[in-house]
């Protein structure tokens, strides 16, 4: 299959294309799929006992609400930072550019525990919130907002090149033949910008779905209400039952790699259009 | 509907795109901007559009001061130079835009949209690309997609931002023709930009020379060809030899003063005489602003033949077409005269 | 022409609504939690805050991360730049796979990160029992913090350069090629200089994630003070003992540590202008 398809002046194929198969084996491949393998000798009865267990479904159910939850919220703020960042000339501009990253490049513990220090029911926020009875640390609120930090950057840097090469000249176009600017905005560019929108949202959830490091600390961790799936894989691997954490973690693969799938699709569908 | 750009200035930064200009438009009339790049035009145009706005002055039309209206609401039809299609609509959705974002009470019902719509694809002769995706579309096909969904809001006034740029050569001919001909069936004021003096000369009712935010010239493009206003126009629109000359008690001195031609103005000091290449024929030696020149080089072009030839004193070497059946050889020594010439 | 085009711009009072809508989203999400961490380090003042840098296992965990990092960092950065080198000089089939495996460690769970060296490695694991015969360990030690730590930064390097090295082509390459320069000189005097800004881009971002990365390390660590424990991992520890300003104290290195990278990011990106190579990092 990794055969090269024509003769080149250049050496080192052969040298280059075997490490990476070699890396690429040894620290990935195998590793997964001893996983894959693991849970595929525990037949269906054994897997779904525990990767299906009224307990692990509610585990996906919070991940998954919530990533979704804050990759919809991400969409609408991400979309008006993106918007501003590629649209208005204000003070701080590229300093706010710059730390839309932030998420990326902070360990998540220290976003964690910083978060849950901010929103517990003495913190900065916590104590604003706590009087008109909202309680964030410790409840799913406090899983979402977590997630909403760690997806704002997938959707902003997914939109902002895109809506940076729109050109003016269609809004223009609309704008002649009548349309508010809202209608250009809902009509024309919003519909030119949601394929890389939709990709910004999965990647955000996809990652939001996986996150352990920023949720645990503000989760309250009780089974059936605020524990995540990869807390349930910790709490598993902690009782030494490999076999529960790999049920787990399997129903977790397999839904992000239909995300990953997802997202290349659409990838795809947006060269086919011309729209990149 | 007739147009008035009143003592219109727009400045960007320290640039001066526009600089008082007045112009009027007649109804019906097809008119060109004409000028090089940062001449101004595009800005003009926009400005009339109410995509830009001019720091002073006024756009009325008819009579109606449009300054301050925003686009969306002046009911003009606008084509873009790369022609701002919606990517994410078929043919068929760009052309009805115009009409489908009218509020609800203004809107025509989805029948008589959906007739429109066909009725324009007829028009611009695309009646099976409806369905498409502009991206399926060629360059010359979304030009025309551009001009129908421009027209499918009935505008008062069509206005067309370098229309050709974006097109190949043979394209760009067929299209000009057959612009005209839908300029003059639907009878809309236009205006187009360009910065194509042949393309202007084939189309346009009249032509606006514009330069440096100011218009040179207003005319016909018989008039802007043979009586132009300003030295630019003259050296802008068709071939012109520039020669520098002397003028003195009525006659314009040509290199070291060999030659002498008449000038009728009486201007005085240095100044700058304009020579088509077809407006020179042969004269006798001594005859009236007789120029007694040195042939360079001589090729025939069709029926015509090609002279540079160098005129004694000037550094620049003269170009004029003669009769192909005139043989001249380098070297040759020939006696010629201006028939029209401009002296600025 | 100019900035200010009045008919695709909305009215100021609009444009200044959403910017400080905008403004208040990053305010909330993004600056005060980082605020908020200083704050917590310096909450008991300095003293109180650098005494809890230098108690010994917090030293300890800084030097554990140093190491992780020393390791794995260099083991990615040149296998990124083999991996762009096999995908981006050559043509084959399968490429786009190869790119979506060597992408893959970015979808998996940090957890289930961890999780996959445990079930190779562990004690009840496939290689367990014949590591503990000979007295290997893996897992609940360093080895089994690097591997996961490699894991997880996998793609950093590789997916920086593949872009990058794609774009320039061979053109410079084979000229060096026909020049009758060997295939290393190739490397070291054309192919590296057209790729260090890249490259520095991708290490940095791999260095990042690699001394900041928690749930697949957590898995594989055992959290053994002074052993096993690495600077997220400490500041968990110390956290869950409610020693806030000692949690707080060493998350501001960590946080300092990600603003350093974010400005030397920002200045790659300015200066030389490396692209950010999409957006999933």
């Amino acid at each position: 299959m990794l055969r090269r398809k024509r003769r080149s002046a250049l050496p080192g194929f052969g040298l280059t294309m075997g490490m990476t198969i070699f890396w690429l084996g040894l620290v990935v491949l195998v590793p997964l799929s001893a996983l894959v393998i693991r849970a595929a000798g525990m037949g269906w009865d054994g897997f779904a006992e525990v990767g299906l267990s009224p307990r692990a479904l509610a585990a996906y159910r919070l991940s998954f609400g919530a990533a979704l939850a804050a990759a919809a919220i991400n969409a609408v703020f991400g979309l008006l930072i993106a918007w501003i960042l590629v649209r208005y000339e204000f003070p701080g501009k590229k300093l706010i550019d710059a730390a839309v990253d932030l998420p990326f490049a902070l360990p998540t513990a220290v976003a964690g525990i910083a978060l849950v220090s901010l929103y517990s029911e003495n913190g900065w926020v916590g104590s604003l919130l706590t009087p008109l009875g909202v309680k964030v640390a410790y409840t799913p609120l406090g899983v979402t907002i977590a997630l909403v930090f760690i997806g704002l950057p997938f959707i902003v840097r997914s939109v902002q090149p895109v809506l940076a090469d729109l050109g003016r000249d269609v809004e223009e176009a609309a704008a002649t033949l009548g349309a508010s600017r809202l209608q250009t905005f809902g009509r024309v560019i919003l519909p030119a910008i949601a394929p890389a929108l939709l990709t910004g949202f999965a990647l955000a959830f996809a990652r939001g779905v996986g996150e352990y490091g920023s949720i645990i600390f503000i989760a309250g961790n009780m089974p059936f209400k605020s524990e995540i799936a990869p807390l349930l894989i910790i709490t598993q691997l902690e009782q030494f039952d490999y076999d529960g954490a790999t049920a787990i973690a399997c129903v977790m693969l397999v839904l992000s790699f239909a995300m990953l799938l997802f997202v290349n699709l659409l990838q795809a569908w947006r060269a086919k259009r011309g729209t990149r | 509907m007739s147009i008035v750009v009143d003592n219109i200035s727009r400045r960007f930064g320290g640039f001066t795109a526009l600089d008082r200009v007045t112009l009027e438009t007649k109804p019906g009339e097809f008119l060109a901007l004409l000028g090089p790049s940062g001449s101004g035009k595009t800005t003009l145009l926009r400005t009339i559009a109410g995509l830009d706005f001019a720091d002073e002055g006024h756009v009325l039309f008819d009579g109606q001061d449009m300054t301050g209206t925003p686009a969306a609401e002046r009911r003009i039809g606008f084509v873009f130079q790369n022609y701002a299609l919606f990517r994410h609509m078929t043919v068929a959705d760009n052309i009805a835009f115009g009409l489908t974002v009218r509020k609800r009470r203004d809107r025509p019902a989805k029948a008589a949209i959906a007739a429109k719509v066909a009725e324009l694809l007829e028009l611009i002769q695309l009646p099976q690309l409806g369905d498409r995706y502009p991206a399926q579309l060629s360059g010359g096909q979304r030009q025309r997609v551009a001009l129908a969904r421009a027209l499918a809001i009935e505008p008062r006034l069509l206005l067309l931002d370098e229309p050709f740029g974006a097109l190949d050569a043979q394209v760009r001919k067929d299209l000009r023709g057959w612009l005209r001909r839908i300029h003059d069936e639907t009878g809309l004021t236009s205006i187009f930009v360009t910065h194509d003096q042949e393309e202007a000369l084939e189309i346009a009712d009249r032509i606006v020379v514009m330069r440096g935010g100011v218009i040179e010239q207003i005319g016909t493009p018989a008039e802007v060809q043979s009586a132009p206003a300003t030295a630019f126009v003259s050296s802008f629109i068709g071939e012109t030899n520039r020669l520098p000359v002397t003028r003195r008690d009525g006659g314009a001195i040509i290199g070291d003063g060999l030659a002498t031609v008449r000038d009728d103005a009486r201007g005085q000091g240095g100044g700058e005489i304009h020579i088509r290449p077809h407006d020179v024929e042969l004269a006798e030696p001594g005859a009236v602003d007789a120029l007694p020149v040195t042939v360079l080089a001589s090729r025939p072009i069709g029926r015509s033949r090609r002279i540079t030839a160098e005129l004694a004193g000037v550094a620049e070497p003269l170009t004029f077409d003669l009769p192909v059946a005139e043989e001249a050889a380098a070297g040759q020594s020939l006696t010629i005269r201006p028939v029209r010439y401009r002296i600025f | 022409m100019s900035g200010s085009n009045p008919t695709t711009i909305e009215s100021p009072w609009a444009r200044w609504t959403l910017i400080g809508v905008g403004f208040l989203f990053l305010a909330l999400f993004l600056f005060l939690p980082l605020v908020m961490v200083f704050a917590g380090a310096l909450a008991k003042g300095w003293q109180v805050f650098l005494d809890a840098l230098v108690d010994p296992d917090a030293l300890a965990a800084i030097r554990l991360t140093l190491l992780v990092a020393a390791i794995s960092v260099p083991i990615n950065a040149v296998f990124g730049v083999a991996a762009s080198w096999a995908i981006a000089k050559f043509d084959f089939r399968g490429k786009s796979l190869l790119i979506s495996l060597i992408d893959l460690p970015f979808s998996v769970s940090p957890v289930v990160s961890g999780l996959i060296f445990v079930l190779l490695f562990g004690a009840q694991g496939w290689l367990g029992p014949w590591l503990t015969e000979h007295g290997v360990r893996i897992i609940f030690a360093v080895p089994g913090i690097v591997l996961a730590t490699v894991f997880v930064t996998f793609p950093f390097v590789a997916r920086e350069l593949i872009p990058l090295m794609a774009e320039q082509g061979r053109d410079d390459e084979e000229a060096a090629r026909s020049l009758g320069a060997s295939g290393w000189q190739t490397f070291w005097h054309v192919t590296l200089p057209n790729i260090r800004w890249g490259l520095l881009y991708g290490v940095l971002l791999c260095n990042a994630r690699a001394m900041g990365e928690f749930g697949a390390v957590s898995v594989v660590s055992g959290h053994i003070r002074g052993l096993t424990n690495t600077m997220p991992l400490h500041v968990e520890i110390l956290y869950n003992e409610y020693d806030f300003v000692g949690a707080f104290a060493v998350a501001s290195l960590l946080a300092s540590l990600a603003l350093v990278t974010l400005g030397v990011k920002t200045v790659l990106e300015w200066r030389f202008g490396i692209h950010r190579a999409g957006a999933a990092h």
